[in-house]
């Protein structure tokens, strides 16, 4: 294994400053289960990791029915995942946490860390864009908050600038009237990344889909959202010969690439046969 | 850069000096001296090297070993109660065959018995849950599957 430093910031300020005093090939350390996979496999050149288990208030999960659920940066996916809150809320991220490698890789991964590393595939990443997210970032002047579908610039690259830090993340309430899915499709159940992943937040009134967001995974240099396919739904009531004609739409949005996974037409068939059955799945909380 | 970290082990306190990039399961392969604890793939795939770390199982490979300061660890080495004594885990994969080449067996143990103190009746399809992320080569998985639900009767008979 390549060798690198090892440091443990006690506060966000002296993490930010880890960050730019110690020059390039620096990274922030939460839950290590890309970075130390990356520094195995010699995909990332690192010479220094930050540690940022020790800095306090990092881990709180709070829930209220206005602001929405917020966790801190140090909240693993597995804590999450058990969650009895997100269970019956959430669905759709529960889905998520659950199906994110095994339960010892959940123990030490946080979501945060799965969104920093900004994957196309990541599993978190679909959910909590349908639902709105925001992402709370420190930097040493000030404090700002972005929209998730706001946080991606490319495949493994964000609009973090140096020695800025994501705090948290507050993902809206779950209304009594939304309904939520997400559907990771991959080769076998279990340990396996994404080959394409769909997911989709409705709200309906009075039997007509008053707003929906479909995010897509893993068919496009980041995360996209299928806004043609959304503005199609939207005011509808969800028949199927509309659902049809929506997953067509999403189809076309998509811009999936061939790999080893999978080749990109068979990705894009998939986005239209999972957006079809998410929006199923999201209805059956109404059923 | 080295480190002294303090930590207990299977219950008793240990201290070892470590490079700060060394992962904790080569330090507790190598510094501490217990090599119950196997190396599969050093990624997070097989489950090999699961350890539990304050109550949660863990890939000992994707943890820093300086990680470890303060924590408490167990290993396949500690799942014994006794000198001459067996886990009942271990009796039954013993009983059942359930360990051929034996690489993935103290990841599975680790994992099995975290699974058996949350949920003393696991179905089939908890099981599954629980060992997703343990990879056997050798055994198709049934006999590991006979022997976690054998030991779970057994550790509710025993109980009762
Ligand atoms: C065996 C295995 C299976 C996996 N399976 C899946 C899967 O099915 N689906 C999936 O989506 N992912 C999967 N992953 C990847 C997943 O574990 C990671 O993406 C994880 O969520 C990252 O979180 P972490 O805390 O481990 O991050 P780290 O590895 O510590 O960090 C990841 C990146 O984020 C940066 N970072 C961390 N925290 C912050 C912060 N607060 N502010 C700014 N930057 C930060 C780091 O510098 C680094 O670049 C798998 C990983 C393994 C090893
Ligand atoms: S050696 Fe750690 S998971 Fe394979
Ligand atoms: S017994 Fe050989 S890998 Fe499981």
């Amino acid at each position: 294994m390549r060798r690198f430093d090892y440091h443990r910031a006690e506060t966000l300020e002296h993490a930010s400053r880890l960050l730019t005093e110690l020059g390039d090939d620096t990274f922030l350390f939460a839950g290590g289960t890309d970075l130390l996979v990356e520094i195995r496999e010699r995909l990332r050149r690192v010479r220094n990791v930050v540690d940022i288990k020790a800095i306090p208030g990092l881990s709180d999960i709070t829930y209220d029915e206005t602001r929405g659920l917020t966790f801190g940066a140090l909240v693993t996916v597995g804590r999450l995942e058990r969650l009895p809150l997100v269970r019956q809320r959430y669905p759709n991220l529960r889905a998520a946490f659950a199906s994110l490698g095994s339960i010892q890789v959940r123990n030490r991964a946080t979501v945060v860390g799965n969104i920093c590393r900004a994957s196309p595939s990541a599993d978190t990443i679909p959910p909590l864009i349908a639902d709105g997210a925001f992402v709370h970032i420190y930097s040493r002047t000030d404090m700002r908050v972005v929209p998730l579908s706001e946080f991606f610039t490319g495949p493994g690259r964000t609009v973090l600038a140096k020695g800025e830090i994501v705090t948290g993340i507050t993902v809206p309430p779950a209304a009594d009237n939304s309904g939520k899915a997400y559907l990771k499709h991959g080769r076998r159940k279990a340990m396996e990344l994404s080959t394409v992943g769909v997911a989709v937040s409705l709200l309906m009134e009075e039997g007509v889909c008053s707003d929906i967001r479909i995010a897509l995974g893993a068919v496009g240099a980041t995360v996209l959202r299928a806004s043609q396919a959304e503005a199609m739904l939207r005011g509808t009531a969800l028949d199927a010969a509309t659902v049809k004609s929506a997953a067509d739409k999403a189809m076309e949005e998509c811009t999936p690439i061939s790999n080893v996974r999978a080749s990109a037409d068979y990705r894009r068939d998939m986005v239209g046969v999972l957006t079809g059955r998410a929006i199923k799945q999201a209805l059956e909380t109404f059923a | 850069m080295k480190k002294i970290v303090e930590f207990t082990v299977n219950g008793e306190p240990r201290e070892m000096t470590v490079d700060t990039c060394r992962s904790l399961l080569d330090a507790l392969r190598e510094e501490v001296g217990l090599t119950g604890t196997k190396k599969g793939c050093d990624v997070g795939d097989c489950g090999a090297c699961t350890v539990i770390v304050d109550g949660e199982p863990v890939n000992a490979c994707l943890m820093l070993a300086v990680e470890a300061e303060g924590r408490s660890v167990q290993t396949v080495e500690g799942l014994q109660p006794g000198v001459d004594r067996l886990h009942p885990l271990q009796d039954a994969f013993m009983r059942h065959g359930a360990s051929q080449c034996g690489f993935c067996t103290p990841g599975i143990l680790m994992m099995a018995k975290k699974l058996l103190d949350d949920n003393p009746n696991p179905t089939d399809e908890d099981i599954r849950f629980g060992l997703s992320g343990n990879i056997c080569r050798c055994t198709g998985y049934t006999k590991i599957f006979d022997a976690i639900k054998s030991a779970a009767r057994e550790m509710e008979a025993a109980r009762s």
